[in-house]
């Protein structure tokens, strides 16, 4: 079985040639779901963006289903792939339905076909299409915007799914609400997925493999059970920044 | 009333003269600064230098620009082309510099997933930048209309005919009834532009 994402040393420098990565080597298996964890500034976003083309590697290449993504047309592969942000970035001017159809709409699918998938989508993220398909984003909340985000990113059925921090501006049980309904989504639709989160229980909630970056690398790839019992410093380092309330608790 | 049934036609004819310098130049400034200001968006470095020139263009007197543009051929040979190239300079600026800055202004989430969603860069110019921009080009196009209305009348200084006529003449003649007849008519049709082009403002403003 071929990877569905891989990473081939991956580096990625500013315009000014200051490293943002250096020499990310990575596979993801298809329906799986790998998290890109690390501290703000470690790179884990400019990673994710390079599956999309959004960011271009300076050396290395990327594979998206095997293929090099530098021969792909970039508007083509982006249709091809969900993407998620913490913003949700919904189109303030559209409807919650035109949100989730717009890939649809940008490869000129005719409305009705549009309209139809649209609500298929918003019951899979369980909002009720009566009740929200016409809405604006502003008139919803948070929870209910990055469910928009969710279905707006699965309508045009792609098998990969790019998620930046996706619930890093919920309530934590708004976020936990969004992570079980993600995990319930990810059973029914197989789905390869990477997530960027600097949350560890997220992290360790969602990921299949959990791959730690720090400062520009990439430091360890581990299953949520390795992960917890890596001695490594940087692994340990992570875990401890998170159990602090914990341990001084029980003291 | 005698001076309503004596002047009433011309301040009517005169009117719609003003109207059309006005709408003709809005129309050209329009199809001209629209475009330049979504390429400025796109080459953010040449914005800077672009813009000042329409800045420099606007701090021109009305009058001088009038002047400057009297000897040049073609243009010269007609006072209401004259008078449209002028206006069409002073109106630039604001339509320009909202256009960037509308555009410029959108929240760079709502971009960079268009972006990132596969949409073609007509797609999102069409579909996401310009709706978003349209209140603040609108804005752009107040302003610049209820400009070019009160320059508009500085237009008959070299023929070009518009209610600044009757200023001019009523001037000369120190007869306010005259400059009054002018400026009435060149006042209303100033405050009807902003207040239709702002009730326009409001319709397309997006909430978020």
């Amino acid at each position: 079985m071929s990877a569905a994402l891989e990473f081939r040393s991956v580096s990625v420098l500013t315009p000014q040639g200051r490293p943002l990565l250096e020499d990310i080597s990575l596979t993801v298996d298809p329906g799986t779901t790998t998290v890109l964890l690390g501290r703000s500034g470690s790179g884990k976003t400019t990673l994710l963006r390079t599956v999309n083309r959004m960011v271009v590697p300076a050396r290395g290449e990327v594979l998206v289903n095997g293929i090099p993504n530098s021969s792909s047309d970039p508007i083509h592969l982006r249709r091809g792939i969900g993407y998620v942000i913490q913003e949700t970035g919904l189109f303030p001017h559209f409807t919650v339905e035109r949100n989730v159809g717009i890939v649809l709409e940008a490869e000129g699918r005719p409305r009705s076909q549009r309209i139809k998938r649209s609500h298929e989508l918003l019951d899979a993220v369980d909002l009720d299409p009566a009740t929200f398909a016409r809405r604006f984003p502003h008139q919803l909340s948070g929870g209910q915007r990055q469910r928009v985000g969710l279905a707006r990113a699965l309508a045009a059925d792609p098998n990969i799914l790019l998620m930046d921090e996706p619930f890093g501006a919920l309530d934590p049980l708004t976020r936990s609400e969004m992570q079980d309904m993600l995990r319930a989504l990810l059973a029914r639709f197989r789905k390869t997925v990477l997530l960027v989160t600097h949350d560890l229980n997220e992290a360790l909630y969602l990921g299949d493999r959990i791959a730690l970056l720090s400062d520009t690398k990439l430091i360890a790839t581990l299953s949520p059970s390795e992960f917890l019992a890596s001695s490594r410093p940087e692994i340990r380092t992570y875990i401890d920044a998170f159990q602090r309330g914990e341990q001084v608790s029980r003291r | 009333m005698n001076f309503f049934a004596r002047y009433g036609g011309e301040i009517a004819t005169l009117t719609v003269e003003h109207i059309w310098l006005t709408a003709a130049a809005m129309l050209f400034s329009t199809a001209l600064a629209i475009p330049i200001g979504v390429w400025l968006t796109r080459s953010t470095r040449l914005a800077g230098p672009i813009l000042g020139i329409a800045n420099v263009l606007q701090t021109i007197p009305s009058l001088a620009m009038f002047g400057f543009l009297l000897p040049l051929p073609w243009l010269g040979e007609r006072a209401a082309r004259i008078a449209i190239v002028a206006l069409t300079a002073y109106a630039l600026l604001p339509i320009l510099r909202n256009t960037y800055a509308g555009i410029r202004g959108i929240d760079p989430a709502v971009i960079e997933v268009a972006r990132a969603l596969g949409l073609t860069d007509t797609q999102r110019l069409f579909k996401v930048e310009l709706p978003l921009a349209a209140s603040f080009i609108l804005a752009g196009l107040r302003t610049a209309t209820v400009a070019c209305i009160g320059i508009a009348t500085i237009a008959a200084a070299v023929g070009a005919g518009g209610l600044g006529e009757l200023i001019f003449r009523g001037v000369a003649s120190v007869d306010n009834r005259l400059v009054l007849a002018g400026a009435v008519p060149a006042a209303l049709l100033a405050l009807t532009a902003d207040g239709v082009l702002g009730l326009l403002e409001r319709q397309v403003k997006v909430r978020s």
